[in-house]
């Protein structure tokens, strides 16, 4: 047993530092795809009719005209060191910028997580329960239709009826540092089902296939053939084997909500990263968006290697691969 | 011999997939005789900010008065082209990379399949923002952002599909014969991996068609006075509040053809893995 705890160890320990080698990679391509592409961030602060000598100056005063891999091992070690740079528009620290915005995201995007999760995998084993009937049918047409939908449409549709027509949810979601938790909860209801729907279908239909693939094995047919109830057989046989596939597009679909959380922000004016990253990106302020960029590409990447190491400690089977 | 193909698929398409492919011709009708079709310009002011529906403006007017119904037609077309442009680029970057990885094999193979593994490893949408935070907005700076991060999608599936066949016996008698790689590629490999690929392309022209009209609708897309549909829900946005469902008309427009190609596609690929025995 010794051997087997050590090579879990092993594996997990691998897939950190595999994931922290990504990371250090996607530094390095956010700071090349800013930096590298044609394009002078001096040239567009100051405009097209500025002279070649202020571009000059103003190149030499932003550090510009150090080498491209000395300013990102500047860049790089500021970042460990909390230091996130300033912004190149308002001359403020981006982290300071940044202040109540990351958690608010997060508040956002662990909402629409904490309703959709549970409520995706209970649908998808309905779906199997009643698999090629009218339910499953209906699951999977609306699958199709979600799956399709851009989050602007399902998200004014929603302002239109449950604040503009109905009054049931106020229509603006701006959240101050001083509200309750009950009036943010409020505030955040809309964009909170928006999100829902963006990930709910993909999370369903992918916790259905992962079941309906373990309900065709031998165990649960001698199961069935045992007159064990249905529901008995998925909860206790079908379930703990596709839970390593569930927990992996769990976590992807979370992955998928901070980028979805992004276009929400937008919809709703929500003070969040999402907002911060679109408005500077149309301002070609670049190091807020290099260090937004990475910041959001970094919970993505966690999030992932998160599912990959809770898939290797749910199914032995990664473990001893033949 | 092909009307037949052609007749074949279709008599097996579901009633579902009948109507997406209607919707989806019809889009793609208006959208190529987009002057002829629409009853007024694209700039053309016919009446006042936010009409409702009625007899003159099908479909209303906009924040400035102008013709809904003509704008979507028009707009159709950037949506159209761009979003057909970047997938076509995707399929030509994503399949020829796809293919030479899985027929070279080895160091050449591990090269290409590690750096899409780490293009793949950022959200699309975050790394398209970094990236036009620094380029011009133009069209083709957007044709070839958006071709070329969807290419990794399509060098995955592409090689997988192709990893497969280059094992069977007909690759290694050209190989054997001493064709050269790109010979292998085009005229062994691409052959017989059309059809997974024909699947992949309308899922990723769908998917290029919600990512342009996210991008429009963040403000980073098609700019005025060019329109294209993410851009038209964009400026109607603000009558929502008033209850002005007008932003509601171009995102419903993305949303039917969105689903159209899905439904298509879906029908399509249900029967061709039915024959394939499930690949």
């Amino acid at each position: 047993m010794a051997v087997d705890n050590n090579s879990l160890s092993t594996l997990v320990v691998k897939r950190l530092a595999l994931g922290l080698l990504l990371l250090l990679a996607i530094s390095v391509l956010i700071f090349a795809g800013t930096e590298l592409l044609p394009g002078d961030v001096a040239q567009s602060i100051l405009g097209q009719s500025a002279t070649p000598e202020a571009v000059a100056n103003l190149r030499a005063e932003m550090g510009l005209d150090r080498p491209a891999l000395t300013r990102y091992f500047s860049w790089l070690f500021g970042i460990v060191q909390g230091d996130l740079g300033t912004s190149l528009s308002s001359g403020r620290d981006i982290r300071t910028m940044i202040g109540d915005r990351l958690g608010n995201t997060l508040f956002l995007a662990s909402s629409a997580a904490i309703i959709s999760v549970p409520l995706a995998i209970f649908l998808g084993m309905v779906a199997v329960h009643y698999r090629d009937g009218i339910v499953d049918k209906m699951i999977s047409i609306t699958t199709i239709a979600t799956i399709s939908l851009p989050e602007f449409f399902i998200g004014y549709l929603l302002i239109l009826f449950l604040a503009v027509n109905w009054n049931l949810l106020p229509s603006s979601s701006i959240v101050y540092s001083d509200m309750s938790f009950l009036e943010r909860l409020t505030a955040i209801a809309i964009p909170c089902i928006t999100l829902t729907f963006v990930v709910l279908a993909h999370m369903m239909r992918m916790t259905r296939a992962a079941i309906l693939n373990v309900m065709n094995s031998a165990y649960i047919e001698t199961a069935e053939l045992k007159g064990l109830s249905p529901f008995k057989i998925i909860f206790h046989h079908a379930l703990p084997n596709a839970i390593s596939p569930i927990i992996t597009v769990v976590v992807l679909n979370l992955a998928y909500l901070v980028v979805g959380v992004i276009v929400v922000e937008i919809i709703f004016v929500y003070p969040g990263m999402g907002q911060l990253l679109v408005d500077h990106v149309t301002n070609r302020d670049v190091p807020v968006v290099q260090a937004v960029g990475l910041i959001f590409a970094a919970i993505y990447i966690l999030l992932n290697m998160f599912a990959d190491i809770m898939s290797i400690i749910a199914n032995p089977r990664l473990r001893h691969p033949k | 011999m092909k009307n037949n193909l052609m007749h074949d698929i279709f008599s097996h398409l579901s009633w579902g997939a009948r109507i997406g492919l209607l919707s989806i011709l019809i889009f793609a009708f208006a959208a190529t005789f987009a002057p002829w079709v629409s009853p007024f310009t694209q700039d053309e002011i016919v009446g006042d900010v936010w009409e409702p529906i009625s007899a003159h403006s099908w479909l209303g007017t906009d924040q400035l008065g102008r013709d809904i119904l003509s704008r979507l037609i028009h707009g159709a077309r950037n949506t159209f082209f761009i979003a057909g442009a970047a997938t076509l680029l995707s399929f030509f970057m994503g399949t020829f990379l796809g293919f030479l990885a899985a027929v070279s094999g080895g160091r050449t193979d591990q090269a290409l399949s590690r750096s899409n593994d780490l293009l793949m490893a950022i959200p699309t949408l975050i790394f398209a923002l970094v990236v036009l935070s620094v380029l011009p907005a133009s069209m083709a700076v957007l044709i070839v952002v958006m071709g070329v991060l969807d290419s990794t999608r399509v060098f995955r599936l592409s090689r997988a599909v192709a990893v497969d066949i280059v094992v069977m016996d007909y690759v290694e008698a050209a190989r054997l014969r001493g064709e050269n790689t790109l010979w292998i590629i085009f005229r062994e490999i691409l052959p017989n991996a059309l059809s997974p690929l024909f699947a992949e392309f309308g899922l990723r022209f769908a998917f290029a068609v919600l990512f342009l009209s996210t991008l429009s609708f963040l403000g980073l897309g098609i700019q005025p006075p060019d329109a294209d549909w993410g851009s038209m829900v964009k400026e109607n946005k603000d009558g929502i509040v008033f209850g002005i469902p007008a932003a509601l008309i171009p995102a419903g427009a993305i949303a039917i053809l969105t689903i159209s190609i899905n439904l298509v596609v879906d029908s399509i690929l249900s029967r061709t893995s039915s024959l394939k025995g499930g690949r």
